[in-house]
């Protein structure tokens, strides 16, 4: 058991997969000097700059050379610096990475990572803020995951580095320091969610930084006599339909939280097939809590007013379970 | 950027046996494209398809200079180089018709054809795509510190994308085993290139990015194999990426659905008498070689691709469970997969 922080632990990772696996190298603006996050650190030194190099502001070009490079018997880990940053290269991701294998009929697979640092951070405003994990979740080829903790950090950026598909692999800014134990070694698996919290009236279930809010909220929700249960999804494609809908068949009630917009997000095709596979076992209807329409803004009280807080969705839970 | 100081041809040493097989495979080319135009006209093929009849020069003057385990990959426009690399025409017109036993078993179609198997990492449908593609490749070849080759194949229209400047820039920068080649017909799709690009053109742009870049007539097959020839060479001996901008003619349409009515006929038969395989033929002849042999060439190869068409006609469609094979390893495509 090993108490690490979130960026420590996806360093952890890359590193004992670099040193598991020579073909693993990774690519991006400023690794040489740790990567902008500092999620690098250390490594240059270790892998030299053919393993851990430099790039420049080339988002398609750093992109498209994983691509070529995959398809040519190497495993690269795409950095793209901002989940922003990485709409240069949606051509890049979308059209060939995601595509390749399926339209030269299985004759090469893409295995690349693509980090894509998410979320709202420290008025980082419009254009560095932005949580865009349902768009990638609607591209057939692509695998997407959102790990909220470092125990999921490291066994899931693992299991990613290791995956022959195309992964984004969504950090959040705000987490990085976020510290936590870390307990084995192994990857862990793409597509299972976590159970954060057992409990019977309730299912909330989120992803990424959210699951934070979430996890305060069932505190609460606790402290007033309610029986929660809390599901981190931690991959959005393929989601682990199966445990949410046996957690949603026991408790009747579901929330789902998400920082990202609420209109077209993630939250909704979960909502959509839940309300479908579990309509008789529903005893109010599927809530989803998402951010509002609007670009995110500089100044903190404006950015704070999109955010989904704990608060929010405590009182959502309250008026589905009418306490 | 160097002009090509070659002399005429009629002056050169020529490889009679290379060259030969050159104006063979040229044909093969040409009797494929034919033979696709007649699949479209018979409603066979169904998606766009791009022939690349008068181009022929470009793909084997390029790919003959390729080992079987060096890259390509190409354009929209690739069943030239497809066949040039080396892949099977019966595999390939059966992926033109969608039907079982095609390169990508009739999930590609013309616009993605690609034979891994002799080092064709695909036609994209993306213009300037493969040239990421490209120094991708050339990137692992580097890193696995092997001898092998990149090689991509782009149109003019390719030079007014991004990848070009990006994919360039990287290739020079880290120092990659690859060679870009420009094939220049003079249209980007329906619209002049010259009409759209400000500048001197594909070599100045590359020579400013810092790559070695020539002009080669690219309807010259024997100046095009020299030319590329030397090129391959230095890249492999560790020279760094190189540039060739390949001055060609498409002697058709865009797609076989285009009419091609911005090209004045005068042009386009003008550009007929200096369509490569007709000018090569003329260089055999001056060199002595007898009509008879350079007839069989084509009678040859409209016979081969005639037979590839009635195979592809006569292949199954593929299985409908091929639908949802080779998505991605994680995960259930279907709805409803629960």
């Amino acid at each position: 058991m090993v108490t690490m922080t979130y960026g420590e632990a996806a360093k952890n990772a890359l590193h004992e997969e670099m040193q598991r696996d020579p073909t693993v190298w990774a690519l991006g603006e400023d690794l040489r000097r740790g990567g902008v996050f500092g999620q690098y650190k250390g490594l240059p030194e270790i892998y030299g700059p053919d393993r851990i190099s430099d790039a420049p502001i080339s988002e398609a070009a750093i992109m498209g050379v994983a691509v070529g490079a995959a398809l040519s018997g190497t495993r690269p880990v795409v950095e793209m610096r901002f989940a922003d940053f990485a709409l240069c290269a949606v051509d890049e991701l979308v059209n060939q990475a995601a595509k390749a294998r399926y339209m030269f009929g299985g004759q090469a697979k893409v295995p690349i990572v693509v980090r894509e640092p998410m979320g709202m951070w420290r008025s980082s405003a419009a254009q560095h803020s932005q949580s865009l994990e349902s768009w990638y979740t609607h591209i057939p080829g692509l695998v997407v995951v959102c790990p909220s903790s470092p125990v999921d950090n490291y066994g899931l950026l693992k299991s990613a580095i290791r995956c022959d598909d195309p992964v984004v692999y969504m950090e959040h800014k705000n987490l990085w320091a976020l510290e936590g134990e870390v307990d084995n070694n192994d990857p862990l698996p793409l597509g299972r969610c976590r159970f954060l919290r057992k409990g019977t009236d309730i299912t909330l279930v989120s992803w990424s930084a959210t699951v934070h809010e979430t996890m305060a909220a069932a505190k609460t929700l606790n402290d007033a006599g309610a029986s929660v249960e809390v599901i981190d999804l931690r991959t959005l494609w393929p989601w682990d339909k199966e445990r949410v809908f046996d957690s949603v068949k026991k408790t009747g009630r579901l929330i789902v939280a998400h920082e990202s917009v609420q209109a077209g997000g993630f939250g909704a095709e979960i909502a959509a097939t839940v309300s479908d596979v579990c309509f008789r076992e529903l005893k109010a209807p599927v809530k989803r809590l998402g951010a509002p329409r609007v670009p995110i803004a500089y100044a903190p009280p404006l950015e704070d007013t999109v955010r989904v807080t704990a608060a929010m969705i405590a009182e959502t839970a309250r008026k589905l379970m009418k306490m | 950027m160097t002009a090509d100081p070659r002399a005429p041809q009629a002056a050169r040493n020529l490889d009679l046996d290379r060259l030969l097989a050159h104006h063979k495979l040229m044909w093969r080319i040409r009797a494929f494209e034919e033979a696709a135009l007649r699949a479209n006209t018979d409603k066979l093929v169904l998606g766009a398809i791009h022939p690349s009849i008068g181009q022929e020069g470009v793909a084997v003057g390029v790919c003959s200079n390729l080992r079987t385990d060096d890259i390509l990959a190409s354009t929209h426009r690739g069943h030239g180089h497809t066949l040039a690399k080396g892949a099977d025409p019966t595999a390939m017109m059966r992926e033109l018709l969608g039907r079982e036993g095609g390169t990508s078993n009739g999930k590609g179609g013309s616009m993605h054809i690609a034979d891994f198997s002799v080092g064709m990492l695909g036609a994209n449908g993306v213009v300037a795509a493969n040239i990421h593609i490209t120094a991708g490749a050339a990137h692992a070849i580097k890193l696995r510190g092997e001898d092998r080759v990149a090689c991509s194949i782009f149109g003019d229209g390719a030079i007014n994308r991004g990848p070009f400047l990006e994919g360039l820039n990287w290739a020079k920068v880290f120092e990659l085993p690859a060679l870009f080649v420009c094939e220049d017909n003079g249209y980007a799709s329906t619209t002049r290139t010259a009409d759209m690009t400000a500048g001197k053109g594909p070599a100045a742009r590359a020579e400013a990015i810092g790559l070695p870049a020539m002009e080669v007539d690219g309807n010259d097959v024997v100046a095009l194999d020299e030319a590329v020839r030397d090129a391959v060479a230095a890249i492999r001996a560790g020279g760094g990426p190189r540039f060739i901008n390949a001055k060609t003619y498409r002697l058709t349409g865009h797609t076989a659905a285009d009419p091609d009515g911005y090209r004045a006929r005068d042009d386009v038969a003008a550009a007929w008498k200096r369509c490569p395989i007709t000018r090569l033929a003329q260089t055999l002849a001056d060199a002595g070689v007898r009509g008879d042999q350079l007839a069989s060439h084509e009678r040859d190869a409209i016979e081969e691709m005639d037979a590839v068409y009635d195979d592809a006609k006569a292949a199954p469609w593929p299985p409908l469970s091929r639908a949802f094979a080779d998505v991605q390893d994680v995960g259930d495509p279907r709805n409803g997969a629960y």
